[in-house]
């Protein structure tokens, strides 16, 4: 440990006294972690600034329109090249996440799903290219992103059972007059626990897994060694492959627990 | 010890106990999973899926434990 502490001193003083930029570790893992603006917009008293998760945002839906419009611009019966690929992925999702939960609703809640694990998907595998962000690292994204789909599976359940029929639907049947005061809140609270630790699961793990990637290349720059420098960047490399894994596991996670929630709302029969 | 230092300490004691209850959850699904697949090795294929949905969502809690911690080293 103390062996540890020395060589964090001395990057402390050399920093002072020949005026490098060089931060100490915390400071470098925070500056890469947290949110920058890049240009300054206000409007209305909120502020609306451009920062660098934004513009993450607008990269990932431009790679996703410019995707999408490229490889179904001619729609074949049998696609070939990119078309191709992108189907397989399309057709494995509706076997997997829509068609065993949604049924006969898969095709109208298939866009919005197919979308939020694309965008998400690309948000989380930007992240990894050396000087952009991870968009969904940052909880207002995966807010927003949890927040359309509380909003889906309350218009799901709406425009299956109307209104009054959808918040009576929460409450299990067959239950004593005197427990509704204590379910109603109970039910509600169940409602919004699932999405927002929805956003929180997203959000970790992107966090996590860049903290992680960071901290190993501060060891690099502690040391100052050619043999731990060597090491640490095949610890590096390994951790990296290992996010692009998380990368698609969480955007495919974010999609079937989405496409669960909008059809328990859709199938309420408890 | 400063309340400074009793905040860094309950960070790491919580980090690492947050990460004992994660590892233990999924722990028990893979092997679940296992002893599914070694059963039928015909369902793998459905046993795998739900392995990595259910294993997603118990480290989706463990990372709550840990986002509390680092807040709190953070902040401190």
């Amino acid at each position: 440990m103390i062996s540890l502490a020395t060589p964090l001193l001395n990057l402390v003083k050399d920093g002072e006294q020949s005026g490098t930029h060089e931060a100490l570790g915390s400071e470098f893992i925070m500056h890469h972690i947290l949110d920058h603006p890049l240009v300054h917009l206000e409007l209305l008293g909120f502020d609306l600034s451009i920062t660098k998760h934004v513009l993450m945002m607008w990269v990932a839906s431009a790679i996703l329109i410019t995707l999408m419009a490229v490889a179904f611009r001619k729609p074949k019966m049998v696609p070939s090249g990119l078309a191709n690929m992108l189907e397989f992925i399309i057709t494995y999702l509706e076997a997997e996440v829509l068609k065993p939960y949604l049924g006969r609703d898969s095709r109208r809640y298939a866009p919005y799903l197919l979308t939020a694990f694309f965008f998400v998907l690309l948000c989380n595998l930007l992240g990894l290219v050396p000087g952009a962000a991870t968009a969904t690292g940052d909880i207002s994204v995966t807010t927003g992103l949890a927040l359309l789909t509380f909003l889906m599976v309350q218009g799901a359940g709406i425009r299956n059972h109307g209104l009054i029929g959808y918040a009576k639907g929460l409450i299990p049947p067959g239950l004593p007059v005197f427990i509704l005061p204590i379910m109603i809140p109970v039910e509600i609270i169940g409602l919004l626990t699932k999405h927002v630790a929805l956003a929180i699961r997203l959000f970790a793990n992107m966090v996590a897994g860049h903290v992680v990637i960071f901290a190993l290349l501060m060891i690099i720059f502690t040391f100052q060694s050619w043999a731990v420098g060597g090491i640490t960047l095949a610890g590096i490399l390994f951790v990296s492959l290992l996010e692009i894994l998380i990368g698609f596991i969480q955007a495919y996670i974010f999609t079937i627990l989405s496409s669960v929630f909008i059809s328990m709302a859709v199938h309420q029969d408890h | 010890m400063t309340d400074l230092a009793y905040a860094f300490l309950a960070a790491g004691l919580g980090a690492g106990i947050s990460v004992i209850g994660g590892a233990l959850g999924v722990g028990k699904c893979a092997n679940a999973a296992m002893d599914g697949i070694a059963r039928q090795p015909e369902a793998a294929g459905d046993i795998r899926g739900a392995m990595i949905i259910t294993a997603a969502m118990i480290e989706g809690v463990a990372l709550l434990g840990l986002v509390i911690c680092f807040l709190l080293a953070v902040k401190a």
